[in-house]
């Protein structure tokens, strides 16, 4: 990674601190969004609510993943002070997210899927930090591909403008690391 | 026309493998990487020996009942179907995602065939 890229996610880190107490009631909003609305239902099978609950499960079960691999990358020592940073960071972000997608199943009356014991990851394959940021790339572009998925899927449009904001914040972990390598950030005028 | 029905499945099969790019389809697959991979069981199911495998039948893969009862084999018709619109095709399965051109679901499926034979799926 160049230096210049590296000041650049310092700099996004520090803007992104700077922006905490905003951006937290902007998270606030979505967890709202999340679980307000509709008290304890019955997830009863074949009711939209059921699917709506598989689905949260799903991206539930990838944003667990999602917090084992960064835990992985961040403990490698493969990553720099600054870049590890960035990607406790997103870690958090994560756990936000499979924090409030539990609560939401719950909230619907399913039962969170639960994080496995144990996650392979190819750290065979990841001998720089370069790797290890392509690596979680790669998830986050996943990711952004499965809400993708999600969105016109949910029965309750507030699960769909919810699983669009969590797009949101993945999409920009995607550019984010994209750029870290050196890769154009942004490739294209749409994400599918 | 009866007896040569299977024949002729298997032959539409073919094509629809024939005419996909299987590296066009590794790339288009990295939108899979959310939840897939080919030799590991993620929040969905390995991919390795998919072509072929019947629906749901990954071992200790915690599949949705819908997939679990699904009458499906796969192959690249079924894919094809499935990839279209998982949730019409398999109603209740886990899967959001899908692939509205057909022709990045060919390249995936011709993917997905090429790397059942890769060293990372021996």
């Amino acid at each position: 990674m160049s230096f210049f890229a590296a000041s650049r996610a310092v700099n996004l880190v520090e803007a992104r601190r700077a922006f905490l107490g905003k951006s937290g009631l902007v998270l606030s909003g979505t967890a709202i969004a999340l679980l307000a609305g509709r008290d304890v239902l019955a997830a009863k099978a074949g009711s939209p609510v059921e699917s709506d609950v598989r689905i949260l499960n799903t991206a539930l079960a990838a944003e667990q993943e999602a917090v084992a691999a960064y835990q992985v990358g961040a403990e490698s020592g493969l990553l720099q002070k600054p870049v590890l940073d960035l990607a406790v960071s997103f870690q958090g972000h994560h756990k936000e997210h499979a924090d409030v997608l539990a609560r939401t199943v719950q909230k619907l009356g399913g039962t969170p899927v639960a994080a496995r014991a144990k996650y392979v990851f190819p750290v065979e394959k990841l001998k720089t930090q370069a790797d290890v940021l392509r690596f979680a790339a790669s998830l986050e572009k996943g990711a952004v591909s499965a809400y993708l998925g999600a969105v016109p899927v949910f029965d309750n449009r507030d699960l769909a403008k919810a699983a669009a904001s969590i797009l949101g914040d993945e999409a920009m972990h995607w550019a984010i690391l994209r750029n870290a390598v050196g890769e154009i950030p942004v490739p294209g005028a749409f994400v599918s | 026309m009866q007896p040569w029905f299977p024949a002729l499945l298997l032959l539409s099969s073919a094509a629809a493998l024939a005419a996909g790019d299987p590296q066009r389809g590794a790339a288009l697959y990295e939108r899979c990487g959310g939840c897939h991979s080919l030799a590991q069981d993620r929040a969905g199911p390995r991919h390795c020996g998919l072509i072929g495998r019947r629906a749901g039948a990954v071992k200790d893969f915690p599949y949705s009942d819908a997939m679990k009862r699904a009458p499906i084999s796969w192959d690249a018709a079924t894919l094809d179907r499935f990839l279209a619109d998982p949730q019409r095709v398999v109603p209740g399965t886990a899967m959001a995602y899908s692939v509205d051109d057909p022709r990045e679901r060919a390249d995936v499926i011709a993917y997905l065939a090429q790397a059942n034979r890769s060293p990372e799926c021996k």
